[in-house]
This record gives structure tokens, sequence and C-alpha cells, in this order.
């Protein structure tokens, strides 16, 4: 059995990097995810590889895209304002189909804001972030299992499709302390016939996002286009309590797991109430809000925010059923009790019994 | 079976390694749990605490704001703490430092530990944390003594691990002062 272990959650994040393969690690500190460059400068050299504190974000991302370039599984991480400082270098390595894993343990904005846990960028996050027609693949773990296991996928999934992966968390995820048990990674990543090893005996490559001959930027587009539909296979949810639920509750990361609590708080009044956690952002699992939104008579989406994710669930669901929204700006974590209470004030709005 | 605690006290009392202890120990007993450190903007000097969560079901939140029972080590965590503990819930004052009067509880059970004062008849006066973490485990039933114990070789750095018996020892003595309490 694999061995269990009581980690935060950004050390889980770590973890699942190096047990993936990542042997570069090029950040900057920002809290509140310092405890991954805190654990892969320490790790990083005992298993062959290298950690670089870098000069600034922008340094950090940049250094990404070359190693990256060679190949080899690369991270970065940081934290809201350090991620928009790193949106130049993920258009790029997007433009230029170069594989990376970013991690956001995302804090709560506008500007420096504070460094409370927020899910104010899930825009950011879902609609590319930099310049340009492209998306990032975004995975939203709400344990510190999650983290570890997302983690080591995030790298697979970036490998596959040659496209940046973005792991978003938020303070909470990053900070809580949990059982996690450390499954061994056993795939074997395929040979990247594509990668900048040096062109002794072989055709030289090139790895580009600039296009100016006619017509060509058309092609790379439409390219990168088909390659996002092929990516919504790699669709991920999760339904809890959700059978025979009335309302179903659609929430991610953070505020995912707090509710869970609260649908048992509910279940226990005899409320028929369900969750759907989307757990790739994008892909966004329209087909399962589709199946929420004919199966119940109320879809209610909490966030840390004032409504981001809302917006792409009332796309899915297409007027099949109503969409509620309860938001939570940056200042204090919600508890159960107090989701319980807000779902109840939907419930009985939408005339529920 | 749900349990959650805010543990709380001055930097340096200890306060985050019983958290910790806790954790490991509700790990090993196979329950689900969660820890989560302080998190804001603290300074040198200040309060450190932690919240610890043991349920048979999986965690939703790991910060309670109404919690089950509190371990109050200083009097600003007194002040701070206590009063958010649950009617029905426990209070664990670390009576050398916070005399009764001193904050305000809705809780009916508030023990007093002179930890300090057991820990100097033990021999050491760094072993104040494990008897008030020995006088939680006792008084609130979330784990065994044992259960707690087994968490010591994992949640101790391994320079400290000839510490284990007396930390132990510890354990075992903050229980006792609570039944002792009971028994009386």
């Amino acid at each position: 059995m694999a061995r269990r272990v009581m980690i935060k959650g950004n050390e889980a994040i770590a973890m699942g990097a190096i047990e993936a393969g990542c042997r570069y690690y090029f950040g900057y500190p920002i809290t509140p995810q310092n405890d991954i460059p805190e654990y892969m400068s320490a790790a990083m050299p005992k298993v062959g590889g290298a950690f670089v504190q870098a000069e600034s974000e922008v340094a950090a991302i940049n250094m990404l895209l070359g190693a990256a370039a060679t190949g080899a599984r690369v991270m970065t991480s940081s934290s809201s304002p350090g991620i928009s400082l790193k949106q130049e270098g993920i258009s790029y390595l997007a433009g230029s189909q170069i594989p990376g894993v970013i991690v956001n343990m995302s804090r709560s904005g506008p500007g420096l804001g504070g460094i409370h846990p927020s899910q104010g960028d899930y825009f950011q996050a879902t609609r590319g972030g930099g310049h340009g027609d492209y998306r990032t693949l975004v995975l939203a773990p709400s344990t510190a299992q999650e983290n570890y296991d997302l983690t080591m996928d995030a790298f697979d999934l970036a490998d596959k499709y040659r496209n940046p992966v973005m792991v978003l968390g938020d303070a909470l995820i990053g900070q809580i302390k949990e059982p996690v048990e450390l499954k061994p990674y056993r795939k074997k990543p395929k040979p990247k016939d594509w990668a900048l090893t040096g062109a002794e005996g072989r055709e030289a490559r090139l790895l580009k996002s600039l296009f100016l001959a006619d017509g060509e930027l058309t092609v790379h587009n439409w390219m990168l286009a088909k390659k996002y539909k092929r990516m919504q296979k790699e669709v991920r949810y999760e339904f809890y309590r959700a059978e025979d639920a009335k309302m179903m509750l659609v929430a991610f990361g953070s505020v995912g797991r707090i509710l869970k609590t609260s649908v048992d708080i509910l279940r226990d009044k005899g409320k028929k109430v369900g969750l759907l956690r989307p757990i790739t952002l994008y892909p966004f699992p329209d087909k399962a809000i589709q199946e929420a939104a004919a199966k119940s008579k109320l879809l209610a989406v909490m966030e840390l925010n004032t409504g981001q994710m809302v917006e792409d669930v009332k796309l899915a669901a297409e007027c099949a059923c109503p969409v509620e929204f309860y938001g939570r700006p940056p200042g204090s974590i919600p508890t159960p009790d107090e989701l319980a209470k807000e779902a109840m004030k939907i419930w009985r709005k939408g005339g529920l019994k | 079976m749900y349990f959650d605690s805010i543990i709380a006290g001055f930097g340096g009392q200890g306060v985050l390694l019983m958290g910790t202890v806790l954790a490991y120990g509700a790990m090993k007993a196979g329950k689900q749990v969660t820890y989560m450190p302080v998190y804001g903007v603290e300074m040198r000097g200040g309060t450190a605490n932690c919240t610890v969560v043991v349920s048979d079901r999986p965690v939703g939140s790991p910060i309670i704001h109404e919690p089950v029972t509190a371990v109050v080590m200083n009097r600003p965590s007194a002040e701070k703490y206590a009063p958010m503990v649950k009617k029905k819930g426990q209070v664990f004052v670390n009576a050398s430092l916070i005399k009764k009067g001193q904050f305000e509880c809705r809780a009916k059970q508030v023990h007093y530990v002179p930890t300090l004062e057991l820990a100097r008849e033990m021999g050491n006066a760094r072993l104040a944390n494990m008897i008030m973490l020995g006088a939680l485990a006792a008084g609130s039933g979330v784990l065994s003594i044992e259960q707690v114990a087994k968490a010591l070789p994992e949640a101790l750095d391994p320079r400290y691990h000839k510490m284990i018996p007396a930390n132990v020892e510890a354990l075992e003595a903050g229980a006792r002062f609570i039944q002792g309490k009971k028994a009386a």
C-alpha cells in the first residue's frame, strides 16, 4: 500500500510534481504558495533536478518555456498577482505548443488585494488569461490528495496536448494539512519528437509563436482550435448525493469541499440537495450541467467571488432550469452551516418543498 | 463521530505541535482529519493557533467559527476563542497563565489545567503543551492517550525522538488530571 502522510496542500503539489518526473522548477516567492518553492528547493537537488529562484515571475515563466522546449517536465507556481505577470509567457507557451505546468494558489484581488482565499481568478484561468485566442487546461483540486493526484495528471495532459496546464487552488487548498496517500507514478511518458535536443544527425526543429507569412497564422489558429476541441474529452467532475436532488449546488475547489458538508446538513433535514463539483474548469463539464439541469428544478452556483463560473453554468444549462447564485468576495471563509442557510434561501425563493 | 478544536497560545508554547500530534494521531486511528494553521498577517510575539477537525465523514471545512472545543494557552487566546465555543462544548484553559473571570464563555464545561505546575513536577516545563494535549484527549474523548502517543514518532522531528517517553508521560499526566477532576 502507498505511504500515507500528513502534509500541507502546497507540499502535496510539489511531491506530486516530483513523482511525475518534474525535474525543473522556476519560481518567485509569494504568499500563500511559498511551501511549494520551499519544498522544491530542498527536494530538487536530491533527485538530480534544478530549483531556480528567478529574479521575477516574468523571468520564471520564460525559464520554464526554455526548459520545457527541450522536452523536460517543468513547473512554476505563484499566486494571483504573480500569475498575472506570467500571462505573456503562458500565451507564448500556448502559441508555440510547449507543455508546462503552472500552479496558481490564488489569493484575493484585484491588484495586491490580500492573502485570503478567493476564486476571483476563474475568468483569467479559463479564458486563456494572456493575449490571443488560446486556452489552458485548468484543473481545480479540492483536497490535499487531489493536489497530489491532479498535479501528476497535469504533466501527462500538458505533454499529451503540448499545451500549458494550470492547477488552480486557493489559500485554503494550499495551507490545509490532511492525509495524503503517496501513490506512485507508473506511466512511461512518450518521447517528444518535437523537443529541441540538438539537431545532430536529424532535421532541425523550430518552436515559435510568430507566423507572418500570408495565411499561416489562420492555419495555426484553426489547428489550435481543433486541439482545444479534442481536449473536451478530458472533462472531469464529481456528483455528490445528487441522485434525486431537486436543487443541485454547483461549486469548485474550496467551496466545493465545504459544500459537501452543507449537503450532508441539508440531507439530514430531509431536503433533497446535491452537489456537482467541476474538477476541470476548462474543459467545462457542460454535459454534466445539462444532466443536472434536466434532473433538478434549480441549479445554485456558489463561488468565492461575485459571479464568474455562474456564467459558464448558465451557458451550459441553456435555460433548461433556473440558475441562481450566491457569491462571497474575499474576507472570510464561509462555514458549511452558513452555506447551508444560503442554499435554503435559494430553495425557498425557488418555491421548492 | 465529529470533533473539532481551536488550539491557541503564544508563539513558542507549542500550540502548532499540539495540533499536529492530534492530527497525526487521528490519521493513524483511521479517522478523517484536517489541520489548518493560523492564516493571516501575524507578528513576532503574537498569538499562534491552529484548527483540527476529526470526523468519520470527509471533512468539508477545515475552518470553524463555533468550535466544539478550544484550548487556550494564554490570555489573549482565551479572550478571543473561549467565547466562540458552543454551549455544549468544552474549553481547556491553561490555568498557569489564565485565571477565572478573565474571559467570557458560554460553554458549560471549562477545565482549568495548571500545565506549568504539572510540567515542573515532571522536571521539564517544556512538557506543558503535551500535558494540555493529554487533558484535551481525555476530556473530549476524541482519541485515547495510546492513539495520541502513536503519533509522536512521525509528528516529531527525529532529533527529538529521545524525548518521546517523557512526552507520553506528560500526555498521561494531563489525562490523569482531567480524570481525577471528573472523579472528584
